[in-house]
């Protein structure tokens, strides 16, 4: 074995190419989790075998490679029913509470190929509350989203799913909710018609809705703390009273003024009521 | 040696009652933040966190998002998240793809905590079944941190404590018992 130590980008190498991307397409990094963005953009050079300067190059002179840029950056894995347990809690502790609505809008912020939206889709299917149901399902990069529209997920991947469906203890096999084919399986048509996925971007844009269901798993972990109180604060606004809010389980609302409007409905698996 | 601000202690397959026991010897008022990584069953987390805080004199957290480092605890990380420190001394975690097979990777880990703490870091890796860790020892090593590796004729699996040994990543091999008095050696 030869010993081999990755070349790393330093602090203000980091720092000039949130500026540059900043400059050039007008996306802001600089509150991001600087330890897992710098990862991410050694990957890239690594995946693309390149230097800081080509980098710094084809971010100056190719406009289109915004995309693929935001595409590597940004952490784009997620599964369905990721944290069975979580799922478990929604359906006992919230669906009962959302059922007295006639009319439930929910939106999955950070959608990415949304895996967890159509997580929630199923679980109110299987509550009985999929027809007054809506989803919206939001990201700030258009290629997940298209994939997100599709909603067709590997054969490979698809086993991982049922392995956690099985844990959320729901009655029905989890292939009715699929077209299965050789190599993929295709969420159903009539589970994706109450659904639409769009551009928005937590950083810069503002409330779009009102929502009785806001869900938004492991995004905030890539922001510094203060960006997440601010999308955090921009949740709670687009959450009608008594709506509820969910955030991954290792994710925390640190600040006093933002948790005097949330009641805590389940402390391990992050669920909150906005009570104010 | 001189004592370290932070202390990693990594492992995978054979590790988790190694570091166990260690972490029960801590005292209470250990000053020297203390992290654990470990590969772990992706649904076998059930409160980890309660089972080692009862046993321990020191107080056990599973880390939360952006926790700021602190002595006096031992830090886990949860199981199915990468984990990285912040220049500022915060914990980050991140859910990006397995490396070598492995989230929490112990490379990612030991790599960005040498990049905050260099000279005063000390990372240990212990038994477990895969390469991983061997890497991030090398980094911490080449910024002057203090990178040990169990004695592999002492561990379960040999082969991540031999993976970082050949990479020549580590500066001593130590059995257990020698590695707790190195630790206690720090406790005033």
């Amino acid at each position: 074995m030869t010993a081999q130590v990755k070349d790393s980008l330093s602090d203000d190498d980091l720092l000039s190419l949130i500026n540059l991307i900043k400059n050039i397409y007008g996306f802001d990094f600089s509150q991001y989790s600087k330890s897992s963005l710098k990862r991410r953009f050694e990957r890239l050079l690594g995946i693309k075998q390149w230097t800081l300067v080509d980098l710094k190059t084809t971010i100056t002179n190719d406009p289109s490679f915004f995309d693929v840029l935001l595409r590597e950056i940004t952490v784009n894995v997620t599964e369905m029913f990721r944290d069975p347990a979580f799922y478990k809690s929604l359906s006992l502790n919230v669906l009962p509470y959302l059922d007295s609505y006639s009319r439930i809008k929910v939106w999955n912020a950070g959608v990415s190929s949304g895996q967890e939206l159509y997580s929630f889709v199923i679980l109110f299917s299987e509550n009985g509350m999929f027809d007054k149901a809506f989803f919206y399902g939001t990201d700030i990069n258009t290629e997940v989203l298209e994939e997100a529209k599709n909603g067709i997920y590997s054969l490979i991947d698809m086993r991982s799913f049922a392995n956690n469906y099985v844990k959320t203890d729901f009655q029905r096999a989890f292939s009715n909710y699929f077209t299965v084919g050789y190599h993929n399986s295709t969420i159903k048509s009539q589970l994706k018609k109450n659904t639409h996925f769009s551009i928005h971007n937590l950083l810069s844009d503002g409330v779009f809705n009102e929502f009785q269901l806001i869900s938004c798993r492991n995004v905030l972990i890539y922001f510094e703390v203060e960006l997440q109180a601010k999308v955090i604060e921009l949740f709670i606004d687009s959450l009608c009273l008594f709506g509820f809010l969910c955030l991954g389980s290792k994710e925390a609302v640190r600040s006093k003024e933002l948790l005097s409007r949330l009641k805590v409905i389940d402390s391990k698996q992050n669920i909150y009521q906005r009570i104010k | 040696m001189k004592t370290p601000e932070l202390i990693i202690l990594a492992g995978s397959a054979g590790a988790f009652h190694v570091i166990y026991e260690l972490v029960k010897k801590l005292p209470a008022s250990y000053a020297i933040p203390v992290v654990v990584v470990m590969h772990r069953g992706k649904k076998q987390d059930n409160n980890l966190e309660g089972l080692w805080n009862n046993a321990s004199e020191i107080i056990v957290k599973e880390i939360t998002d952006k926790d700021e480092i602190k002595g006096g605890i031992v830090y886990l990380c949860p199981s199915d998240y990468h984990l990285f420190i912040e220049k500022e001394k915060v914990f980050s975690l991140d859910v990006s793809e397995p490396v070598l097979f492995s989230r929490p990777s112990i490379d990612l880990t030991i790599q960005s905590a040498a990049e905050v703490y260099k000279s005063k870091l000390l990372a240990i890796l212990f038994s477990g079944a895969n390469q991983d860790g061997a890497l991030g020892l090398l980094k911490s090593k080449s910024l002057g941190g203090e990178t040990i590796a169990q004695d592999p004729n002492e561990a379960e699996v040999d082969t991540m404590p031999l993976a970082a040994i050949t990479l020549n990543a580590v500066n001593k091999t130590l059995k257990t018992k020698e590695i707790e008095l190195l630790m206690l050696s720090f406790a005033k």
